[in-house]
Order: structure tokens, then sequence, then C-alpha cells
């Protein structure tokens, strides 16, 4: 330590990365307690493959290898993927979605701090486009299903793709709500209607909507201690609910309620945790409202008009490219180069 | 209550400030020698004015104020003149620096000191001019001339503001100084403000300092006729928060203005002074005493942590023997945590701009941890007290990207440190960014040289061009002479001209013989 300042705050990245996962924790008990422990098995497997991938890669790229691995951000991107695919996923589902987002969407990009893109989200996407079949298996809520599987077989089917006799898979796993909406919505049954299915429950899906509750509390505890700021999550779920609300009042039969899109799907889990990437989202506070509401529509354009399950995911990505623009037209002004008038002629 | 405004961002650091105020400011017994550099100010050096073997009287003038901005030095104790040569001193650079090396005889005679009975008899020159004999700089941490402080200003200055903030964590001394001498510091605000002309004067105290709030109110209420009537002296508790100290922040909190990028405080009509340097003032006209010692905080790892009243090139190691520095103690920082220098060495001399010495150990400012890249948490941006993006300068000033850095305006840093207090990256942003400006300096300089260089070689370039076409000029007008000498006589014929002319003529010797052949001719027949 040779120049000032000599003190520093105790913090750390560490310290950062580790209270995001500790505001999963909610989200996740709620996950195990409506869909079964499945997705625990999800999580182990993506953090094992994370923090595999990762030391592989820092050792190709000759960088020390121990505090990195501390740092727990490939621990993070690991429950993030894990967490946006669906639990009852192949083992080597997840093991090729968390290699692909650390070293190709991490590390290609120069590793911690560099990445343009989130890397769970490539992940996410590298699945989607390459897997649609297996993407699309989401287990039903425990009680919805035709059966539930215990843990053993949710273990056998994750890694040996074997079902009890007599099931199918269809017996397990269930169209998640909001492909359920545009489904029936194809059909032209009114959207009211439609929410009167067992699926869904008090504003989102049967479960689900528990397990976004549990990302937003998780998610007001970060902006709580300031791990993230308001603006990415306000922004976010405010332009997702005026326009939903929008098209809601526009057409209440064919357009779903606001609270339905918060409540299904990654809303929540990107409103707190994924759009809320320091590395790949805007520096500047006015940049972040842009950049979440930017995210917010394309997230309902994609869920409402596009074919994919869920739009957060692509929405994340898009915005990401935009980042960098997004910064360079949002500087603050600078202490001294304010518009304020510096007219002292008000003052004794 | 005063309206307050806030500045953005800042940090609040442990201010350990309790442990060097327990007891009352301390006179540090005079030292076996004194080392008094002649560059303690910001500006010119002053100009040695004795020599080697020299007696000096204390208070005599040794270095006098050398160009606009310079201040006089002068010899802190009386005594002898033993060396003026290159010393170490306490720089970032490390540099060695001149200095006189003054060996006190211990009767402490004093120099003839001529006191102002009445500074308002004085004009704004005159009173600048005592100042800078006096050599009165700000004792605040810049040292910057305080005479030049009343010179320069376009428009007319309404509020005077007193600094007492002392934001930096460990430093002591002004609040010190307030608590002690309060009556001193308003004297000098007020002739400060006398010869600035403004309407009034501010206090800016942090309000972890209670005691210096409380007792400049009473000195400002028992000043009687000090404060001329009709003129405002207030001291204004302000929220404790660091950077709050630093003038631009402070005027910031105590008006809402804020001093234009690359402007002056005195450009919006505010000016301001240290409640250190307006007590200085005071000695300077009341007392006619040069600035010859100041009080510098001692603390840290040290047995006693206290104020000392100190003359001007004491040894600092002196200084921290009368602590008791702790055997752990690894190295010595002049200033405060946030903003100090370490010291080359230990021996080196207290200068009008030392406010606090710490007695760093590796338990009190542990090794920094490993650096991570950044992550861009942006806390950094948080607490920049410049609105400023360190993350993007960062990002700029390691990529030496520097034109980059400059457009995200680099140069309104202030260096507080704030952003690299709060990295959890661990990441030394103010190196960076003083790395960038120090290479941006270079290179304007650089450009500067080259210009010159470039424009001594393009008139030059132009010079050998105009003697080349001055020569080609006289040449020409040479030949047109010359010609024009040609012209007056009858020009040569050419062949044509000639053979024709040859041809006339040999007719004309051809009709002229036909005729005389005819006469001829006649003349015989008419004879016959």
């Amino acid at each position: 330590m040779l120049f000032s300042p000599f003190i520093s705050k105790p913090d750390s990245v560490s310290a950062i990365m580790f209270k995001v996962l500790l505001a999963l924790i909610p989200g996740i008990a709620l996950y195990v307690w409506y869909f079964g422990p499945a997705i625990l098995v999800s999580i182990a497997l993506a953090s094992i493959t994370a923090l595999g991938t990762e030391a592989l890669m820092l050792k190709l790229r000759n960088r020390p290898i121990a505090p990195f691995l501390k740092d727990y951000s490939a621990l993070l991107t690991a429950w993030l993927l894990a967490l946006s695919i669906p639990p009852l996923a192949p083992w080597w589902l997840v093991v090729v979605g968390t290699a692909f987002a650390i070293a190709i969407a991490k590390h290609l990009y120069g590793g911690l701090g560099n990445n343009l893109f989130n890397p769970a989200m490539v992940g996410y996407a590298v699945l989607i486009i390459s897997f649609p079949a297996q993407m699309s298996h989401w287990a039903a809520p425990q009680g919805l299903a035709v059966a539930d599987l215990n843990f053993p077989q949710q273990l056998e089917y994750i890694f040996l793709g074997i079902l009890p006799q007599g099931l199918s898979l269809d017996a397990i796993t269930m169209a998640t709500p909001l492909d359920t909406l545009r489904t029936h919505l194809h059909l032209l049954e009114p959207a009211a209607q439609i929410l009167n299915m067992p699926i869904y429950g008090h504003l989102g899906g049967q479960g689900s909507e528990m397990v976004a509750w549990g990302f937003l509390f998780g998610g007001l505890y970060l902006i709580a201690s300031r791990i993230i700021s308001w603006h990415i999550p306000v922004a976010f779920l405010g332009t997702l609910f005026l326009i939903a609300g929008f098209f809601h009042l526009a057409d209440p039969r064919f357009f779903a309620p606001p609270l339905l899109h918060w409540y299904s799907g990654a809303a929540m889990l990107g409103a707190f945790f994924i759009l809320t990437d320091p590395v790949s989202s805007p520096t500047t506070n006015k940049g972040r409202l842009i950049f979440a509401a930017g995210a917010a529509l394309l997230t309902y354009v994609i869920r409402v008009f596009g074919g994919f399950p869920d739009g957060v995911a692509f929405a994340t990505l898009l915005m990401n490219i935009c980042t960098p623009l997004i910064v360079l037209y949002t500087q603050p002004p600078v202490f001294g180069k304010k518009s304020r008038t510096y007219n002292s002629e008000d003052r004794p | 209550m005063r309206k307050l405004y806030q500045f953005h961002g800042g940090i609040h650091p442990p201010s350990n400030k309790s442990q060097s105020t327990r007891t009352a400011i301390a006179q540090a017994p005079l030292p076996a020698k004194l080392t008094i550099p002649f560059h303690q100010h910001a500006g010119e050096t002053a100009k040695p004015v004795v020599k080697i073997g020299d007696h000096v009287l204390k208070g005599q003038m040794i270095g006098l104020p050398d160009g606009f901005v310079s201040s006089a030095v002068h010899a802190s104790a009386s005594g002898t003149i033993a060396a003026i040569d290159m010393q170490l001193i306490a720089h970032p650079s490390g540099l060695p620096n001149l200095c006189a090396t003054l060996i006190p005889d211990g009767k402490d005679e004093w120099i003839e000191l001529n006191p102002v009975a009445d500074y308002r008899s004085y004009s704004p020159i005159e009173f600048q001019q005592a100042l800078r004999m006096a050599g009165v700089v700000g004792l605040g941490g810049a040292a910057f001339p305080s005479d030049v402080k009343l010179a320069i200003h376009k428009q007319k200055i309404k509020t005077l503001i007193l600094n007492g903030a002392e934001c930096e964590p460990y430093i002591t001394c002004d609040d010190m100084l307030m608590r002690e001498r309060a009556e001193g510091i308003v004297r000098g605000a007020e002739m400060l403000r006398f010869m600035l002309d403004a309407n009034e004067v501010l206090y800016g105290i942090e309000d972890n300092k209670p005691e210096a709030i409380s007792a400049l109110q009473q000195a400002i209420t028992a000043s009687g006729g000090v404060i001329q009537p009709n003129k405002r002296h207030e001291v204004v508790s302000i929220p404790t928060i660091y950077p709050g100290g630093s003038a631009k922040q402070l005027i910031r909190v105590l008006t809402g203005l804020e001093v234009p990028s690359g402007k002056l405080p005195t450009d919006i009509s505010v000016q301001c002074f240290n409640v250190a340097t307006a007590y200085t003032v005071h000695r300077a006209i009341d007392f006619g005493e040069p600035l010859l010692s100041r009080i510098v905080t001692i603390t840290g790892n040290v047995g006693h942590a206290k104020n000392y009243d100190v003359l001007i090139g004491t040894p600092i190691n002196e200084l921290v023997a009368l602590s008791d520095a702790l055997p752990d103690t690894d190295r010595y920082i002049m200033g405060g945590p946030m903003m100090g220098i370490p010291l080359p060495a230990v021996q080196v001399p207290v200068v009008k701009a030392t406010n606090c010495v710490i007695a760093a150990s590796k338990k009190l400012f542990p090794p920094p941890q490993p650096v991570l890249p950044c992550i861009r948490c942006t806390r950094c941006a948080e607490v920049c007290p410049a609105d400023l993006q360190p993350q993007d300068l960062y990002w700029f000033a390691q990529s030496r990207e520097f034109g980059r850095a400059q457009a995200f305006s680099l140069f309104d840093c202030i260096e507080c440190g704030a952003c690299s207090y709060v990295c959890p990256s661990h990441i030394p942003l103010v190196q960076y960014y003083r790395f960038a400006k120090s290479e941006i300096r270079a290179r304007e300089h650089d450009k500067q040289l080259s210009d010159q260089a470039r424009e001594r070689h393009e008139y030059h370039e132009l010079r050998i061009e105009r003697e080349k076409q001055e020569k080609a000029d006289k040449l020409k007008a040479k030949e047109k002479a010359a010609q024009a000498a040609k012209l007056s006589s009858p020009p040569p014929l050419t062949p044509e001209q000639q053979a024709e002319q040859q041809k006339l003529e040999a007719s004309r010797a051809h009709i002229l013989e036909v005729v005389q052949s005819t006469i001829e001719q006649t003349d015989e027949g008419a004879v016959k």
C-alpha cells in the first residue's frame, strides 16, 4: 500500500455475489415446496459444472484459479441458469448449458467483468434453440399432474431418462402457464376463461406464482442491502405492467391481465436477478431505466406475439447489446458542468 | 436554520478523531536542528536571502517570494544557518528540495515585529503585501499563497467561507485550533472579509465537532467591535461526510452553488479560506508574526495521540518520539488516510502543509487485498462527489484511451479516494486517475514542445524560402535593368533585313552605273 487512500471499506466481490445467492434462497425453497426437490439436483449439477469449467478456463488462460473460484460469480451463473430451465431436464442439458455459459459467454469474452452478455441467458438461449423439446418439459406443480414422482424417481429420470412403469412424459410434465395461455388464445378462447383453468393460481401459474413471490422477496432484500439499485426492477416491472395493462384494457378477451405477466415465467427472476447483472447492464441510473423498460417491452412482445415460451432471456440479451450505447448517451452531468444556473445574483 | 444543500456521493469512513482530542494542544519543544524548505507553497520557490554561517533571528526572512504566486519563508527560531542544500522533504515524488538547515541557539531572540495597529487603514494591496512577506499560505493542505487569493477576483465577493469542516479521518488540528483559539480565527476571518469586501462569513464545520462549533459561536458573540456592523459571521454545522471539506463541495453545501468546471470559487462570488489560515492572518497582522509554526496532529499507531504547536522545519521523527510510536509502526503518513502521502523518511521536516502525521502499522492500515476485475457495480459512481463515472475512467485509464478519459471529465476528479475506498474489487482507482492525468499532462507538454519545434522549423523554412525569393527577385531586377539599357540603342538588323538592304544598295549601284555610262556615250558623240 504505497498510495492513498490507505483505508478501504470491508467489502468484496465475493460478499456481493454471496448475498445475491442468499437472496435466491427463498425462491428456491418455494420451488422445492411446489415442484419437488428436482430443482436442487439441477442446481447442484450446474454448480459443479460451472466451477469445473471456470477452473479449466482459468487454467487455460493462465489466470490464478483460487481467487476467481472464490468470487461466487460462476456459482451465480449456474444457479440462474438452473432456475431458468425445466427442473426435470436431463442432466446433460444442464451440463451443456452451464459449460457453454461459463466457457463461451464468460471466459472467451475475457472472464469476470468483461462479458458483454449475461452468461446464464446465453446458456439458456443456446439450449432453447438447440434442444427445444427437452426445454419444454416443465414439471407440473405437485398435485396437478397425473402422477407425482418421488425423489428417487426424479433422479432416475434426470440421469437415466427412465420413467416409472406405465407413466408417460405427459403424465408428469405440463405446459407452462404462459404456453397454455398462448395455445388457448390461438383457439380463440377468451382469456378470462383460460385463466380459470386449474394450472392458474391467483395471479400467475399455480405454484410458480409463489416462486415468483420468493424471488420478489429476495430482490427486495437486494435493494434494501444496496446490492442492486431500484432502477432496473422498478422500470422493468413498471413497464411490463403498463404495456400489459394497456393491451388488457384495450381487449381483455385476448390479452391477459398485467399481474399474470408479473407472476409467470421469469419476470421476477429477471427483474431482480438477471437484468441487474452489473457487468452486462448499464452503469448510469437513467440508462438502467431505459434498459429495463426496453427489456420489458421486448419481453411482452416475445411473450404475446413471438414464438418462444418466455421472452425474458432474449429481451435481456437484446438489451445487453444496447448497453454500451445506452451508457454513452445517458452520462449524468458532472459537478460544475450542470445546466444549473451559476448566477449568484439571487443571493445576499 | 440555514438551508443546506447536498453534493452527490460521499462516504463515512471511521473518523478516528477522538484519540487526538482528549488533551489540549501542546507546545512541541525546540528541536536541535530545523530544516526549512524554500518551497513550502504552491507556486515559485522562495529565493534564499541568507548565506551559510549567517546568524538569523526568529522570524527573520530567509527566503524572498519570487514571482507572483510565491510566498516568503522565515527562520522559525534564532540560530545559525548551517547549510543551504538539497534535502529530502515530504513530497509524493520523494525528490529532494532546496532547504536551509538552521541550528537554533536556544535563545529564541525575535526579530523586531511590526504589528498593524489598524488594518482597516490598509489598502488591499498593502494587506496582500503584508501577508506575502509574512509567508501566509493556506493551511488546509494545498498551501496556496493567501495574498494571491485576495488579489484575483473578477466578481465582487459576496460570501467568505471559512473551512473548518476537517472531513478527513484522524486529523484534528483545525478542530483543536477552533476550540482553543476561536477568537483569533474570528479576528483573522473579519480581516479577510474586510479586504474582500464580502457581505458575510460562513464557518462550515462538520457536526462531529460540537466543541469547535460552540467555541466559534461564543467567539463571534463576544467579538464586540471586531466585526464591522451590518456584516454577519455565522457558524454553520454541516453534516459529517467525506469529502465535505473539499472547497468545491463545501461551497455547494453552504450556498447551493457549484463552482463551474475549470473555474475558481471567485467566479461565483465566493472565496474560501481554512480556519487555521485565518488564525495565521490574525497573528501576521495583529502581532506582525510571520508564519513560523502550525498545529500538527500526531496520531495513529502511537501511545499518546495529540496535537502539537510545531515550528516549521521540525524533524517529524522528534514529534513522533513525543507521542511514543508503537514498535510495530512500519511507516508514516503525512495528511489523512484518504489523501495523505507516505513519508519518504521520518526525518523529513514539518512544513506549512503538514496538518497531520499518522504512524501506520499493518494492523491499522492492512495491506490491500488482491485486485479483482471491475464488475461495473458502480459503487464508485455512487460515492463520487464530482458526479463522475469512475468505472469508465478506470477502463479508459487502463486501456490508455486518454482522449476518452478527458472527454469523460477526468480532470474534474479531485482525487478524494472515495471510489477506491468502496471498490469491492479493491482496485486502486485513484492511482489510475493520477497516472492518466500525469500521462496527459506529459503528452500535452511534449506536444507543446513539438509544436514549438515545428513552429521554429516552419519559420526557418519560411526564412530560407524568403531569402531565396529575395535573391531571385534581385536577379530578375538586374536582368530587367540590363535589358532596359539595351533597348535605348538601335536594334540590330535581321538577316532578311540585311539581305534586303544589300539588294537595295545593289540596285542603286546598278542604276548609278547605267546613268554614268549613258552620260559618257552622249559626251563622246557630242565631242565627235
